[in-house]
């Protein structure tokens, strides 16, 4: 049975990340996803809107749930970016907090032939999407290539993990260890390591270059010293401070890293059979050739 | 009585050894705090563990450490809910982060946290003789500076502040927080240089990353990162302070090009953060760009053709709708659900939850 869902693919899976949004598409008919693409919708704001004025960010993204709620037959909305689900999480807890200021919102919106932001959007992440809706027995049925022998370590963004209560996260749904069980559910070998749940530095590249790189590097570096062979990452703006801007961060913390960063449906799709061309792994700066034998197109993983 | 075991992080830096984990058994109730463990450990197997506490009821802030790697109050935790947290059922307790160890689970404060305080000016400066009486101020007013002003200075947010991780210098949230419970408060006649100085100091506000760490960490609902995002916003926008650190132009230029093209244009959002591709300031950062940029480009990640363009959404003019009705209003409209708590409203069926289509 498929599933099929409002999809929010974010800027950056359409930027500078391009191999995201292909990766996403190639890997979404393997597991019966039918990806409705939301091409009217907008940018979240990834915090920066709001903190300029929070009404314009929490009515933008009002815009976007109501584009998605207008789908018909979704099962929810989803997105494959921590930062857009984390920005979002935080308008959508305003707009079902209180209706007043719901209300408000739509008034702004609800120009567009009677656009309208109705309380209680189910906006998922592609992980939470993999391990709540698909589950992680289906999961491991469909993988024709376990990544046996690959030492992963989880990065899951500051946006997907904090505030825990704001994005649902108990003992319930787990949600700060799915990437755990994700990359066991698909044979690979999780490497807990110091930045599991740390920042990327991303945010702040333009304000203090120095301090974001040195939080990049530092847990590259940590990554290698537990002996990861790759990082797996469901944020694509993680993915540009660690794996674009690696060679900047080598420089800064002034040491070799060599740290293959993959997006988590590139990671899926390996396991799922997918050649790793496909997957747009050959678009990486930093080249995963600890993850991919080139000549074989086989995972290869570090013995 | 159940057992809990708890793990101590010991440190003596006079002893010149290493510090070294220590795990010590206590009987107490579920709902006794770790703090009491604690304490127990200390009256009755090992006087020399150092910890420091004091109300043992989660006022004075006095007992912050680290407990399975997750910063909070000793006293505020219960035995039963440290225990299913951990991965083993070993409840480990270290010192707060951040700042150095003074010995054991007591950390310097002195050292970090007050410094930074103090670095703020965290007293009220208001204009002219005091009035004869007391200042009048409007409830509203009040209430907006109530949750900074809930802060007990236990430092657990200073403790996994991932910005100060790589850099000491950086303000903090604790003292950030403190600073907007001054800029919010209409008695104080000095906002404006505030601002201007958490602006322009090269660790100031713009040096938060959004990690949400400190918002978790505070056992006093704080969310000490929305008051260095509030203090952002009145920077900019009210008082329109341009700050060397590119904090104000990377903010009009994200805001702008989403006002134009409905979602991120990467390749402007750089160098429009440093002021337009020809601005002076903008040459040297993007020549140190330039190893990356050419390695995007080589790799097909980056192409000459997203430099150069991106598309409108096809109903671009609705945003640019939404934008003049939101920034045309006379006054911001905010909504603090610390303050306002959350609407104990009816459901309409069929609205909540599963689907997202009705």
């Amino acid at each position: 049975m498929s599933i099929k869902v409002a999809y929010w693919p974010g800027c950056v899976s359409r930027g500078f990340t391009p191999e995201l949004h292909g990766s996403m598409a190639a890997v979404a008919p393997l597991l019966d996803i039918e990806l409705v693409e939301l091409d009217r919708a907008n940018c979240c704001g990834a915090g920066v809107i709001a903190e300029h004025n929070q009404e314009l960010a929490d009515t933008l993204n009002a815009r976007t749930f109501a584009l998605a709620q207008r789908v018909e037959g979704a099962h929810c909305m989803m997105n494959i970016c921590s930062t857009c689900q984390g920005a979002q999480s935080e308008s959508q807890e305003r707009l079902d907090a209180n209706v007043e200021y719901r209300n408000n919102v739509n008034e702004t919106i609800s120009n567009e032939d009677g656009l309208r932001y109705r309380k209680g959007l189910d906006n998922k992440n592609f992980l939470w999407l993999l391990v709540e809706e698909i589950g992680l027995d289906e999961l491991r049925s469909r993988v024709k290539r376990p990544l046996s022998g690959l030492k992963v370590g989880p990065f899951y963004g500051c946006y997907i993990v904090r505030p825990a209560e704001r994005l649902g996260i108990d003992a319930d749904r787990p949600r700060d260890r799915y990437l755990h069980e994700v990359i066991e559910a698909l044979g690979g070998t999780v490497i807990d390591y110091a930045g599991v749940y740390k920042c990327c530095g991303f945010p702040i590249i333009t304000m203090n270059r120095e301090a974001s790189l040195r939080q990049a590097g530092r847990h590259l570096g940590d990554a290698i010293d537990a002996d990861a062979d790759c990082l797996v990452v469901p944020c694509p703006l993680c993915h540009l401070n660690l794996d674009l801007q690696q060679p900047l961060a080598e420089r800064e913390i002034g040491r070799e890293l060599g740290m293959p960063v993959l997006h988590l449906p590139q990671l899926v799709g390996l396991a799922l059979g997918l050649e790793p061309k496909q997957l747009g792994m050959n678009r990486h700066v930093v080249r995963p050739s600890s993850v991919i034998d080139w000549s074989t197109s086989v995972v290869a993983a570090s013995s | 009585m159940p057992e809990y075991t708890l793990r101590l992080r010991r440190f003596s830096p006079e002893t010149g050894e290493p510090a070294y984990w220590q795990d010590y058994t206590v009987d107490l109730e579920p709902h006794r705090s770790v703090l009491e463990g604690i304490l127990q450990v200390r009256a009755e197997q090992d006087g020399s563990v150092g910890i420091r506490c004091s109300c043992r009821a989660a006022i004075c802030g006095s007992c912050g450490v680290r407990i399975n790697d997750k910063p909070g109050l000793a006293c505020h935790t219960h035995l039963d809910a440290a225990a299913a947290r951990s991965q083993d059922g070993v409840i480990k307790v270290e010192p707060m982060g951040n700042m150095p160890v003074i010995k054991d689970l007591i950390t310097d404060f002195e050292a970090v946290h007050w410094k930074k305080v103090r670095r703020v000016t965290p007293w009220l400066l208001p204009d002219g003789p005091p009035p004869e009486r007391e200042y009048i101020v409007s409830h509203e007013a009040m209430v907006d500076v109530t949750q900074s002003m809930a802060c007990i200075q236990c430092g657990a947010c200073v403790s996994d502040c991932l910005s100060m991780e790589v850099d000491p210098e950086f303000i903090g949230p604790a003292a950030l927080a403190k600073a907007y419970r001054f800029v919010g408060d209409p008695r104080d006649s000095q906002h404006r240089e505030r601002l201007e100085d958490l602006a322009e100091d090269p660790h100031g506000i713009f040096d938060c990353t959004h990690c949400f760490n400190c918002i978790d960490a505070c056992p006093k609902g704080v969310a000490p990162m929305s008051q260095i995002m509030r203090l952002r916003r009145k920077a900019t926008a009210d008082y329109e302070i341009v700050d060397r650190n590119n904090g104000e132009r990377h903010e009009k230029a994200f805001v702008g090009l989403i006002e134009k093209y409905g979602t991120l244009f990467e390749a402007e959002l750089l160098p429009q953060s440093y002021g337009g591709k020809f601005h002076p300031r903008a040459m040297p950062e993007l020549l140190r760009s330039l190893p990356v940029l050419v390695k995007g480009l080589l790799r097909g990640k980056i192409t000459v053709m997203k430099g150069l363009h991106h598309p409108k959404l096809p109903d671009q003019k609705e945003i640019k709708r939404i934008f003049k009705t939101v920034e045309g209003r006379d006054q911001r409209y905010e909504l603090n659900l610390y303050i306002s708590g959350v609407d104990e409203e009816p459901e309409p069926a069929g609205a909540a939850g599963e689907a997202v289509s009705p």
